[in-house]
């Protein structure tokens, strides 16, 4: 086994990795946080009572 | 919970966090296209020959001019995550915004595929220099998709500070070689002489051939606006950053064929799969060869890095608007990312990086970008129309309105058929995909959507209304 399949190896690993670390947390916030306040965001919010498009 | 928008009137709100400034929309949109530079561009000079090569680089620069300028305009007066969706949303319609956010979404999801399944084929490349056949590439372009995944999802500060990195250093990588290749760093001299001897060796059919491919120098400039609702001053920071942006690529394009042309035969540049550093292999110094590999590397990454956070914003933006599940709507309390838009668009770009040719995947991106420009002509000459110089605060003003315009349409209808030309069963495929689209949003997914709240623009009445 070369370095190469070692890096085969090393990268299913760590993809592995990426992606649970990213389902858990998703997981993690999804039943801790109440829905509504996830999807809260509006657009155009700061926008509203920052820029004015006034001439 | 910090920056949550609270007043007494209100319930709490969670919003994406504005932290960015001009030189993170600089890297935003230089790093998703410099990735053209490094590779797909030199098919335009096997289409055509070198002159071809070097028209089409020009023309097409002038057509992202356009549309540079064009979306400066409009952006820094409609600065919301969705960029090119939120501008339709506001000043065409509801079935256009829905259209638009499928093209922003298919073209940069494709392209990241597309840059996962480069960054396979590098190393493989560099694994076959070393003696090692065979690599299997399907760990390391999920790795890279993952990675960069897992990065946006944390936050996108750290995100685009890192496209920043490396988006700088790719770009100086191009000129570094150029500037080696001028003061004789090269075993090779610049040879041109195959513009006189062989000038237009497929005839005037192989410009317009050779405009297809000529895209790639700067495909994805205009994603700058998508984080409209992350920097922190948009209506400056926007047109800054896209213009430098759209002058960085014309600088790193007309670099690359200099030195691509000069150095790598035609016939040969026409095939190849990484031009430049192919272009560095051919000048003997180990010192280019390495950073151009480098570069070709980070090129990738950066790409499919602005990919990642351009394709989410604008799911998110219609998961907001509920034209989608308005679960994708969603913010990270912590991170404040559009974690489900991020998570859910993995693996579509993985079936795609795994189970797709790459010209399938980059024609598939190309034309949607494509039908987005031509969205831009309409949508520009529809919002000064509406809305003229004396009625709303803009942040850039483009001058020679509607020259560009005109401009713009008369290159996307040439290149729509410069692709028809190679690829018009995928051109007529991907038209039917958006009609069928189209037709599942206005029957079925049109009664779902907030009418009264998706227009968010403190504007005043449109003229004529």
């Amino acid at each position: 086994m070369d370095t190469w399949n070692i890096l085969e190896y090393v990268a299913w690993a760590l993809s592995a990795m990426f992606g649970v670390l990213m389902l858990i947390d998703l997981i993690r916030i999804d039943t801790t946080y109440d829905n509504e306040l996830l999807i809260s965001s509006r657009e155009g919010e700061i926008e509203a009572t920052a820029e004015r498009h006034e001439i | 919970m910090a920056n949550v928008t609270s007043t007494a009137a209100e319930p709490e709100r969670l919003q994406l966090l504005r932290v960015l400034g001009p030189a993170h929309i600089w890297a935003l949109g230089v790093g998703i296209v410099l990735v053209g530079e490094y590779m797909g561009w030199n098919f335009s000079v096997g289409k055509g020959g070198m002159i071809a090569g070097l028209v089409a680089c020009w023309v097409a620069g002038l057509l992202y001019t356009c549309v540079a300028m064009i979306d400066s305009e409009v952006t820094s007066t409609v600065a919301a995550a969705g960029g090119q969706y939120a501008q339709a949303k506001h000043i065409v319609g509801p079935l256009m915004a829905f259209n638009v956010g499928l093209f922003l979404v298919m073209a940069y999801t494709m392209l990241e595929a597309a840059n996962a399944i480069t960054v396979g084929f590098l190393l493989d490349t560099v694994a076959g220099m070393q003696g090692h056949s065979g690599l299997n590439q399907q760990p390391f372009i999920i790795l890279a998709i993952m990675f960069l995944a897992w990065l946006n999802y944390r936050g996108v500060l750290a995100t685009l500070t890192f496209n920043l990195v490396i988006t700088a250093i790719a770009f100086l990588a191009i000129i570094t070689l150029f500037i080696s290749v001028q003061f004789g760093a090269s075993n090779v001299p610049l040879d041109f002489s195959a513009v006189t001897t062989d000038p237009l060796p497929y005839g005037w059919v192989g410009i317009v051939a050779a405009l297809h491919f000529g895209l790639w120098y700067y495909l994805g400039i205009e994603g700058t606006c998508q984080a409209a609702e992350e920097v922190r001053s948009p209506a400056r920071s926007l047109p800054y950053g896209t213009m430098a942006g759209i002058m960085t690529l014309l600088i790193a394009a007309t670099m690359t064929w200099y030195v691509c042309s000069g150095l790598v035969p035609w016939e040969y540049l026409g095939q190849a799969g990484t031009p430049l550093f192919d272009a560095a292999r051919v000048t003997g110094s180990t010192g280019l060869m390495i950073l151009l590999f480098v570069g070709t590397t980070f090129a990738t990454l950066a790409s499919a890095n602005g990919c990642i956070n351009d394709a989410s914003r604008a799911w998110f933006s219609m998961g907001r608007d509920r034209y989608l599940p308005s679960w994708f709507g969603a913010v990270h309390p912590v991170y404040r990312t559009p974690y489900r838009a991020i998570v859910f668009l993995v693996p579509i770009a993985l079936i795609f990086a795994l189970g797709a040719p790459l010209d399938q995947v980059v024609t598939f991106s190309i034309l949607s970008g494509l039908l987005g420009y031509t969205f831009m002509t309409f949508n520009m000459v529809m919002f000064r129309n509406k809305w003229p110089l004396d009625t709303i605060k803009r942040g850039y003003v483009h001058p020679f309105h509607p020259l560009p315009t005109i401009v713009l349409l008369i290159l996307c209808s040439t290149a729509y058929f410069a692709v028809f030309l190679g690829y018009g069963t995928q051109l007529s495929a991907m038209m039917c995909f958006y009609i069928v689209a189209s037709l599942w949003f206005h029957f079925r997914r049109y009664q779902f959507v907030r009418r009264g709240d998706q227009f968010t623009m403190p504007w005043p009445k449109p003229v004529g209304y």
